[in-house]
């Protein structure tokens, strides 16, 4: 009779050390750091495209960044979360969005600020054609960066100097 | 991508010199850098810049569109004209009427910009018209 309450003591006993030890390896729960990660993309927009999957403390992240400095951040966010073990960085940068398409002036209206342009230059002579400027005659040195500063604000295809610096 | 790597001393400049909403495109063998500099003197370092890598600018493979946002509308600026009065006009054109004058390095104000070539301003005599902002340069 002592000898099966024993028994059975020691059982309780070592059902209790189990369990102690096979809390403390499971450590926080999957759900909990998940919780934690969504907590912490809220207030980043580095995240907004970023999903977080969480296997045994494992944290697997997919979707797009705007940069590697970003897929970094991200990295380093979630790996200072409690309870995670490592991170697997699956997030892409995402390409840069299609730029706007060159404007390029009319003849017309650029011939007219061409000639507004060169007008105090009267030793310059310009000529437009499909967008191009092209300059010709001669031209001081120091004033050929203004010329060029004013030019190649009248949106041109392109600005061709023939000009002879003097 | 072969003037963006000739070029990219001028590309670096820009984006590291503070120029805002820069935009370097590359269309046909011309590279089209467009954005705002903060000042009138980062935009002429930039110039600079330029021509030291395409000296007196004569490859025809760059058109540099940098504004200077300090050019703003209610702001004072200095008119920089070689050593003439500036002319000021009734409209946006050098076909227009002259109606009125500023002086060498007199300090006008910025009414509102037509274009990247043309803004009315007014003299603190109370004239009122266009000029030619070649020859308007940020007050400082």
């Amino acid at each position: 009779m002592k000898k099966s309450i024993l028994k059975l003591f020691t059982a309780v006993l070592l059902l209790a050390a189990t369990s102690v030890v096979f809390n403390s390896c499971k450590g926080v729960k999957d759900s909990d750091i998940e919780t934690t990660i969504m907590e912490k993309a809220k207030s980043m927009t580095e995240m907004a495209g970023v999903t977080a999957a969480v296997k045994d403390g494992v944290v697997t992240l997919t979707g797009e960044c705007k940069d590697d400095a970003c897929r970094k951040l991200c990295e380093e966010t979630v790996k200072a979360v409690k309870g995670v073990k490592s991170v697997v960085n699956n997030t892409t940068v995402a390409p840069p969005p299609p730029q706007a398409p060159v404007e390029v002036a009319t003849d017309d209206p650029l011939m007219k600020s061409v000639t507004d342009a060169i007008k105090d230059h009267p030793t310059v002579k310009a000529e437009v054609k499909e967008g191009v400027i092209t300059l010709t005659g001669e031209i001081k040195k120091d004033k050929l960066q203004k010329l060029m500063m004013t030019l190649n604000t009248l949106k041109p295809k392109k600005i061709e100097n023939q000009l002879t610096v003097k | 991508m072969a003037l963006q790597d000739k070029y990219k001393a001028l590309i670096d400049a820009a984006a590291a010199s503070g120029v805002a909403n820069l935009q370097v495109r590359e269309v046909d063998n011309v590279l089209y850098i467009d954005g705002e500099a903060p000042s009138g003197t980062v935009k002429d370092q930039l110039w600079d810049t330029y021509n030291t890598i395409d000296p007196d600018y004569r490859s025809a493979d760059v058109v540099m569109n940098i504004n200077v946002s300090t050019m703003a509308a209610g702001a004072r600026a200095k008119v920089t004209t070689e050593k003439s009065n500036l002319n000021i006009r009734k409209g946006p054109g050098t076909d227009q009427p002259i109606v009125g004058k500023a002086a060498h390095h007199e300090i006008v104000t910025l009414v509102s910009k037509t274009n990247d070539q043309w803004w009315l301003i007014r003299t603190d005599d109370g004239e009122e018209g266009y000029a030619y902002a070649q020859y308007l340069s940020p007050e400082n």
